[in-house]
């Protein structure tokens, strides 16, 4: 959205300046309580973590430092590393699902609601319903919905004569990391579907016109005109699934699988790894050191992916002008 | 897209017909996929036991119509108490995030200043790097300030969690606010904060709107910090206590569904009143100034 926010008369080459004032208390007065409280409990804590991952803690409860240990402990300690590459490789599967189901679906949603087709603001309102509940809710509804204790799902398939195909899919190592990601394309396809349908809201009528009057048809203009036209929005998307996937996707996996990440570990992800790292569980002590390890690993997983990202693909992205 | 042209009239009415048709088909589905789940556990929260489980697509019969669920959730959660500390850090998060990002977006469009491009990148480098990875320390720090088991711990947090998008886009669409009406404020003796409260926010006020409602719903939702800084059955938001509630409650459906309802029922609402309002405030970039 910001391109096109910053296309606005705003933008404009004026001859007009920013205007100098006299003392600048005021502007200390405007940017303090946010720049304070954004510094005290946004980055500090994040430089902190980044401080305590240096870290190890010690039976007698003191801590020494141990520079890069506890991540070469994370990386590379048998008992560690199998939960880190582990959690990892769940968190990229999740990512790759989130890409190739809930964004061309949310594109396809967009694009159909963009023909302004009848009752498009009541089916636009109704898809994005699941967006605003809380995961809790999602993943227990759903969890309902799968049991074989309660067979909703499993009657309404065979009812279509799929009965067959029913599995209890979030008990089982196979499908339930698949199982868990759908049930989240379902909660935030609403997501993907409104940032695409606003841009290819934003794309002028006369480009439109122009291309069907030089005999372009319905496909080939969605095609060739406006999918190229959305490519940054599409940019944008793919890098919001990619930190929420990170951040986001706990809450689902903790309200219907708890923090093991079962069965046997197959739903386990980083925000799972970090918490039962930092808090520990039923087999296991908590070790702040260590969780905030696993946080930092997780921060420098997410700069990797951003900076691949804008080196990668942004700067080849053409932005037309509009 | 209203423009009549030779290429479309050309195209057969029933050629027309037909795409609606299948536009229709997709969406519709889409959208029955979309609340089928919402739907068939608030009906079912109306049901007694055996009406759950014989037939939990039907509508509440006579028979099977009950509200023991509701009853139970009444008389064993604390669901009062968890809405209205949902609502206490929700509105007062809310409050701080547009008071100090709307300042601070004054700010950083409205004056001249070193460190200003700089400062505005630190605001909003917040958007890239989530705030939970920095919970270890978070939690710390709530210690040493007591404030763990307190709504204020999760309203900082929330707050903090919130300005870098609210001081993003406000920033952003202050920056196309004209100059001229301030000026004319200036040139009429009007103090520089009384120009921010009385001149500009009530032009930015659609805009706030729209950060409220994008701010609201993680602030909501979330589990996470409800579950580690305020855990206590004082401090528990609604999700929380939901969740702990459920836990509690596996076998009794009829009270895990009502719950659920009880969840639900009151985001729907208040969706159903402000969904104009969200929704034109994601779509706000396709409204060409």
């Amino acid at each position: 959205m910001t391109e096109i926010v910053s296309d606005a008369t705003g933008r404009k080459p004026t001859t007009r300046r920013r205007r100098k004032t006299g003392g600048i208390t005021h502007i200390v007065v405007f940017l303090a309580p946010a720049v304070l409280i954004y510094t005290v409990f946004s980055i500090y804590p994040l430089v902190e973590s980044l401080r305590l991952s240096l870290f190890a803690g010690q039976p007698d409860g003191s801590a020494v430092w141990t520079g890069l240990g506890n991540y070469a402990r994370l990386l590379f300690d048998a008992n560690w590393a199998v939960r880190f590459w582990n959690a990892l490789w769940n968190n990229l599967i999740l990512f790759f699902i989130h890409m190739v189901v809930q964004n061309p679906l949310g594109l396809l949603l967009a694009a159909l609601l963009s023909l302004a087709p009848r009752f498009g603001g009541a089916y636009r309102t109704l898809i994005f319903v699941p967006t605003l509940l809380s995961v809790v809710i999602v993943g227990f509804v759903w969890e309902l919905i799968l049991s074989p204790l309660w067979g909703v799902a499993e009657g309404m398939m065979a009812a279509v004569g799929l009965g067959w195909l029913y599995a209890p899919w979030l008990g089982l190592e196979g499908s339930a990391l698949t199982a868990v990601s759908m049930i989240s394309v379902w909660q935030y396809v609403g997501i993907p579907m409104m940032l695409i349908y606003a841009a290819l809201l934003s794309i002028p009528d006369e480009l439109l016109d122009a291309a069907r009057v030089d005999g372009l048809s319905g496909a080939a203009i969605f095609w060739k005109v406006k999918l190229p036209l959305i490519l940054p929005t599409l940019g944008i998307v793919a890098i919001l699934t990619y930190i929420g996937n990170f951040t986001l996707a706990f809450d689902l996996i903790y309200s219907i699988q708890g923090v093991l990440g079962p069965p046997d570990y197959s739903t386990d992800i980083m925000g799972t790894l970090m918490f039962r790292t930092f808090f520990g569980q039923q087999t296991q002590i908590g070790d702040i050191y260590m969780g905030a390890t696993v946080a930092c690993m997780m921060f420098f997983i997410i700069l990797i992916g951003v900076g691949l990202y804008l080196v990668g693909v942004q700067r080849r992205l053409t932005r037309y002008e509009m | 897209m209203n423009t009549v042209d030779t290429t479309r009239a050309r195209r057969g009415r029933m050629g027309r017909i037909g795409t609606a048709a299948g536009v229709h088909a997709v969406l519709l589905t889409y959208t029955l996929i979309a609340i089928f789940p919402v739907v068939i556990v608030v009906l079912n929260s109306f049901k007694n036991r055996r009406g759950i489980f014989t037939e939990p697509l039907a509508l509440p019969t006579a028979e099977t119509f009950s509200t023991e669920g509701y009853a139970t959730v009444l008389n064993q959660g604390n669901f009062l108490l968890y809405y209205g500390n949902s609502l206490i850090v929700t509105i007062v998060s809310l409050f701080l995030i547009l008071l100090c990002g709307a300042m601070a977006a004054h700010a950083l469009s409205e004056y001249r200043f070193k460190l200003n491009t700089l400062l505005g990148v630190y605001l909003i480098l917040g958007i890239m790097v989530p705030i939970r990875l920095g919970t270890v320390a978070i939690l710390q720090l709530m210690v040493d300030l007591s404030l763990v088991n307190t709504l204020v711990s999760l309203i900082l947090v929330y707050t903090a969690q919130g300005l870098p998008v609210a001081i993003f886009i406000l920033t952003e669409f202050m920056r196309t606010l004209s100059r001229d009406i301030k000026d004319c404020a200036r040139v009429d003796g009007l103090s520089e904060y009384r120009i921010f409260f009385e001149v500009v926010l009530p032009l930015i006020r659609p805009v706030l709107a729209t950060v409220a409602v994008f701010s609201m719903i993680p602030i909501w939702n979330d589990l996470w910090f409800p579950l580690i800084l305020a855990s206590s059955d004082a401090t528990k938001t609604v999700t929380l206590g939901v969740q702990q509630f459920i836990g509690q409650y596996t076998v009794n459906w009829s009270a895990v569904l009502a719950s659920l309802s009880i969840a639900i029922l009151p985001v729907l609402v208040l969706y159903a009143i402000f969904s104009r309002q969200l929704i034109s405030g994601i779509t706000a970039g396709a409204v060409k100034g």
